[in-house]
C-alpha cells in the first residue's frame, strides 16, 4: 500500500520510498523534512476538490503539505 | 582596533529565528541582497553584556548544509566563510524549535560539528508547554556540547541570557567526522538527544489540530479564507478613508500656506502644481499599503499563510502552479515587487519565473488611485439591487480581469515558454501562534518606508520632469500652455499610437510619466489639467481632477483607460526587481512586452465595445 492512500486520521509506518519516482530536489527536500524509510506518519489532512490533492501529513510534532505524487511514491505499513 | 565581531543566527525554517532577529537587534535593521543572487540578506547592531557592539545577521532558513536551494546555498556558504566578500561569522547562534527538536536537531548536528563557538536557542518553549511537552535544556546541552538557552522570541524571554552566553562561547574542536555522518545517522542521533531532553510529554496538540479542523475543512477552509480575504478588503477601503482623507487635507493646507507664503511666479508652481499636486497624490495612498501588509505580515506570523497556501494549492494546480505561489500573488495585491521578491520561497525554477510574469497582473495598490478617481468621475453612484453598488461592481469587475488575466497568461507559459514536470509541493505548516504586535510594526515600517523612500525619489523626480516638460517653453498670448509644451508635443506623437483605441492627448501625457508608477498618471493628470487650468478662467481652475475628467472625456475612453491599467506593466520599479530576480534583462522585456500588448488589445477592445453599445 501506498501513502496516498491511507485514509485521513491513519497512522502508518513508511517501509521504502521510491526516490527513483521523485525530482532530485523533491527528494532531498522530503528526506530533510523527516520522510523517509522507517518514519511514523499520520495522514491529518486532505485537499479541498475533487482530487483530494494536496495532503496534510503529520510527521513527530511537525505537520508538512505535500501533493498526492509525493506520498504514491511512499510504500507503507499501516499501524 | 579590531574589526566588529559577527555573529549569525542559524536554523530550519519556521524555527521562529526572524522574531528572534528583531527581538536581539531591535527596529534598526538592514535589508539587501547577497552579492550576486536574490537571497536577502539581513543585519542589525547588538550589544554584548561587556558593552562591545556586533553586528548580527539573519541566515536563510536551512534544513541542510547541504543545499537544495539558493536560500540554503548561501547559508552553507556563509557559514564556512566561503561567500566572497562575507566575512565568516564568529560565533553562531543555533536556533531550535522546541516542540520540534528531533526535526531541528538534524541540522542543528550539522551546525555544531563545525567547531565554532556556537549557542543553541532552545525557541518557542511556551508553545511546547502549550503542547504538554518538558524539556531538560541542561540534557540536551550534554549531548550536543555546547550552551543551550530557552528562549521565547515573540515575548522577548531568555535574550538576556542568550546574550551572555554568546558573549562567552568558545571554540571548540571541530568535529572531524560528523559531515561525513550520513542524514539517517544525524537522524537517529537526533531522536536519540530529544528522547533525552523530554522530561514529560503529553501526546496531544489540542489547540492546533482543532485550528486545522475547521481552518483546514475541505468546505469550511475555503470559504474561511475567503470571508478573510474579503474582510482584508473591504478594510483597506473602509478603515484607510479617514486617514487618506486627513492627509489629502494636510496636502492642500500645505498648498495654500505655500500660495500664501510665496510670491507668484514659477517657482511656487513648481511647488503647488508640481510637487504638491504630484507627489501628494501618491503618499495619500500610504493608508492602504500599511492595512494590507498589516493583515499579510500578521497571517505570516500566526502560521495560517500557510494554510492558505495548502488550501489553494489545488486550485494553483489547475493552472500548473503550486500553492507556494498563493503567497507571493496575494502579497501582489499590495504591490508587485514584494509579490516578485516573495517568489523566492519557491523552489521550482520554473514555478518561480511563471509567478513573476503574472505577479503584475494582480491588481496592486497603485492601480487603485487611477481606478478610484476614474470610477468616481464616471459611473454613477447607484446600486444594481441587493445594496450592491455599481461603482464597486465596476472596481471588483477589475481585479477579476486581472485575476483571469494571470490565469489564463500563467496557463500559456506553463505550457510554452516555462514548459516543464508539473511542480510539487511541500512545505512545513508551522504552529499558530499569536503575533507579536512589535514584530508585525517592524515589518509595516519596513514596507513603509520602501514606499515612501520611492514616493520621495523617483515619483518626486518623476512629477517634477513632468511639470518642467510641461511648463516649457512658455506658451504666448492666446496659446494653450499644454499644447506648446515639450510634454504636449511628445504626447502628440504618442496619440497617433493610442487614438485607436480611444485615447485622446491628455491620456497619452499621462501615459509617459506613468512608466516610473502607475500611480503618477493621477498625478500626471491633476498636474496637467492645473497647467490647462491657470490657462483658463478661474472656474476652471477651482474643479476637482474628477471634474476635470468628466468635461473632457467620455465613457468609453474612461472605461478603455481603466481596462489599459488592468495590463498595463507601467511600474519602473516592478521591471528592475524583475531584474534583478531573473538575473538579466530578458525576462523583464519580455514582461514588458506581453503585458503592453494584452493591454492595449484590451484598451481597443473596452473602447469599440463601449462605442457600440452606446455608451
Amino acid at each position: 500500500m501506498t501513502l496516498d492512500l491511507l485514509p485521513p486520521g491513519q497512522s502508518a509506518r513508511i517501509v521504502a520510498v521510491h526516490w527513483d519516482r521523485l525530482v532530485d530536489e523533491e527528494a532531498r527536500r522530503l528526506r530533510a523534512l523527516g520522510l523517509d524509510d522507517g518514519a511514523r506518519v499520520t495522514v491529518s489532512h486532505r485537499g479541498v476538490f475533487g482530487t483530494r490533492d494536496p495532503i496534510a501529513l503529520a510527521v513527530g510534532r511537525m505537520k508538512v503539505a505535500v501533493r498526492r505524487a509525493h506520498a504514491a511514491a511512499m510504500e507503507i505499513e499501516p499501524l | 582596533m579590531s574589526r566588529q565581531r559577527k555573529i549569525a543566527l542559524v536554523g530550519n525554517p519556521n524555527a521562529g529565528k526572524s522574531a528572534l532577529f528583531n527581538a536581539l537587534t531591535g527596529a534598526r535593521q538592514k535589508i539587501a541582497n547577497y552579492p550576486g543572487v536574490t537571497v536577502e540578506r539581513k543585519a542589525g547592531r547588538m550589544v554584548l553584556p561587556s558593552g562591545e557592539p556586533v553586528e548580527m545577521t539573519d541566515l536563510p532558513g536551512s534544513y541542510s548544509l547541504d543545499p537544495t536551494s539558493p536560500d540554503e546555498a548561501v547559508t552553507a556558504k556563509v557559514i564556512r566563510g566561503e561567500f566572497a566578500g562575507e566575512s565568516a561569522p564568529d560565533a553562531l547562534i543555533v536556533v531550535l524549535d522546541a516542540s520540534n527538536l528531533e526535526q531541528h536537531l538534524v541540522f542543528a548536528q550539522e551546525v555544531i560539528a563545525l567547531g565554532k563557538p556556537t549557542v543553541v536557542a532552545l525557541n518557542m518553549v511556551d508553545l511546547a508547554e502549550r503542547d504538554g511537552l518538558v524539556l531538560d535544556p541542561a540534557a540536551l546541552e550534554q549531548s550536543l556540547g555546547v550552551k543551550v538557552v530557552p528562549t521565547v522570541a515573540v515575548r522577548r524571554r531568555g535574550l538576556a541570557e542568550l546574550t551572555e552566553a554568546v558573549a562567552s562561547a568558545e571554540l571548540r574542536e571541530p568535529v572531524g567526522r560528523i559531515n561525513d555522518l550520513s542524514l539517517v545517522e544525524r537522524r537517529v542521533a537526533a531522536h536519540a538527544m530529544a528522547d533525552a531532553a523530554i522530561i514529560s510529554e503529553s501526546r496531544q496538540h489540542r489547540l492546533h489540530s482543532q485550528l486545522d479542523k475547521v481552518l483546514l475543512h475541505p468546505w469550511a477552509g475555503p470559504i474561511i479564507l475567503f470571508a478573510l480575504l474579503f474582510v482584508v478588503f473591504q478594510a483597506v477601503f473602509a478603515w484607510a478613508t479617514p486617514f487618506v482623507d486627513a492627509l489629502e487635507d494636510g496636502v492642500g493646507l500645505l498648498s495654500q500656506a505655500v500660495v500664501a507664503a510665496l510670491p507668484e511666479g514659477l517657482g511656487r508652481d513648481l511647488i503647488t502644481e508640481g510637487v504638491l499636486a504630484g507627489v501628494g497624490s501618491v503618499v495619500v495612498f500610504l493608508p492602504q499599503i500599511v492595512i494590507l501588509f498589516f493583515f499579510i505580515l500578521a497571517m505570516e506570523a500566526s502560521g495560517y499563510m500557510a494554510r492558505a497556501a495548502f488550501l489553494m494549492d489545488r486550485m494553483m494546480a489547475g493552472v500548473g502552479l503550486s500553492g507556494r505561489s498563493f503567497i507571493p500573488l496575494l502579497s501582489s495585491f499590495a504591490c508587485a515587487i514584494p509579490g516578485i521578491m516573495a517568489t523566492r520561497s519557491i523552489t521550482d525554477p520554473r514555478d518561480r519565473l511563471t509567478t513573476i510574469l503574472i505577479a503584475p497582473l494582480m491588481t496592486c495598490s497603485a492601480r487603485l488611485p487611477v481606478y478610484a478617481v476614474i470610477i468616481a468621475a464616471f459611473i454613477p453612484q447607484q446600486t444594481v439591487g441587493w445594496g450592491v453598488g455599481l461603482q464597486g461592481l465596476v472596481l471588483f469587475a477589475l481585479y477579476v480581469a486581472g485575476i483571469l488575466g494571470a490565469m489564463i497568461v500563467a496557463l500559456v507559459l506553463r505550457r510554452s515558454l516555462t514548459k516543464g514536470a508539473a511542480s510539487g509541493f511541500i512545505m512545513e505548516m508551522p504552529k499558530y501562534q499569536l503575533p507579536n504586535l512589535k514584530d508585525l510594526l517592524i515589518g509595516l515600517w519596513q514596507r513603509a518606508w520602501v514606499f515612501l523612500r520611492r514616493a520621495g525619489t523617483i515619483i518626486f523626480m518623476v512629477t517634477v520632469v513632468l511639470w518642467l516638460l510641461l511648463s516649457f517653453p512658455r506658451a504666448g498670448e492666446g496659446e494653450s500652455q499644454v499644447d506648446v509644451s515639450i510634454a504636449g508635443r511628445l504626447a502628440g506623437g504618442l496619440a497617433v499610437v493610442v487614438e485607436p483605441i480611444g485615447f485622446n492627448r491628455d491620456m497619452a501625457l499621462a501615459l509617459i510619466p506613468a512608466m516610473a508608477a502607475r500611480e503618477v498618471a493621477v498625478s500626471s493628470l491633476a498636474t496637467t489639467y492645473a497647467v490647462a487650468a491657470s490657462d483658463e478662467d478661474e472656474e476652471a481652475q477651482a474643479m476637482a481632477l474628477g471634474d476635470q475628467l468628466k468635461a473632457r472625456w467620455t465613457l468609453p475612453m474612461a472605461l478603455a483607460f481603466l481596462a489599459w491599467f488592468v495590463f498595463a506593466p507601467q511600474c519602473m520599479s516592478t521591471i528592475a526587481v524583475t531584474r534583478r530576480e531573473t538575473n538579466g534583462w530578458k525576462w523583464p522585456i519580455f514582461m514588458l512586452a506581453y503585458l503592453f500588448a494584452l493591454a492595449y488589445i484590451a484598451a481597443g477592445a473596452t473602447y469599440w465595445a463601449a462605442v457600440a453599445a452606446g455608451l
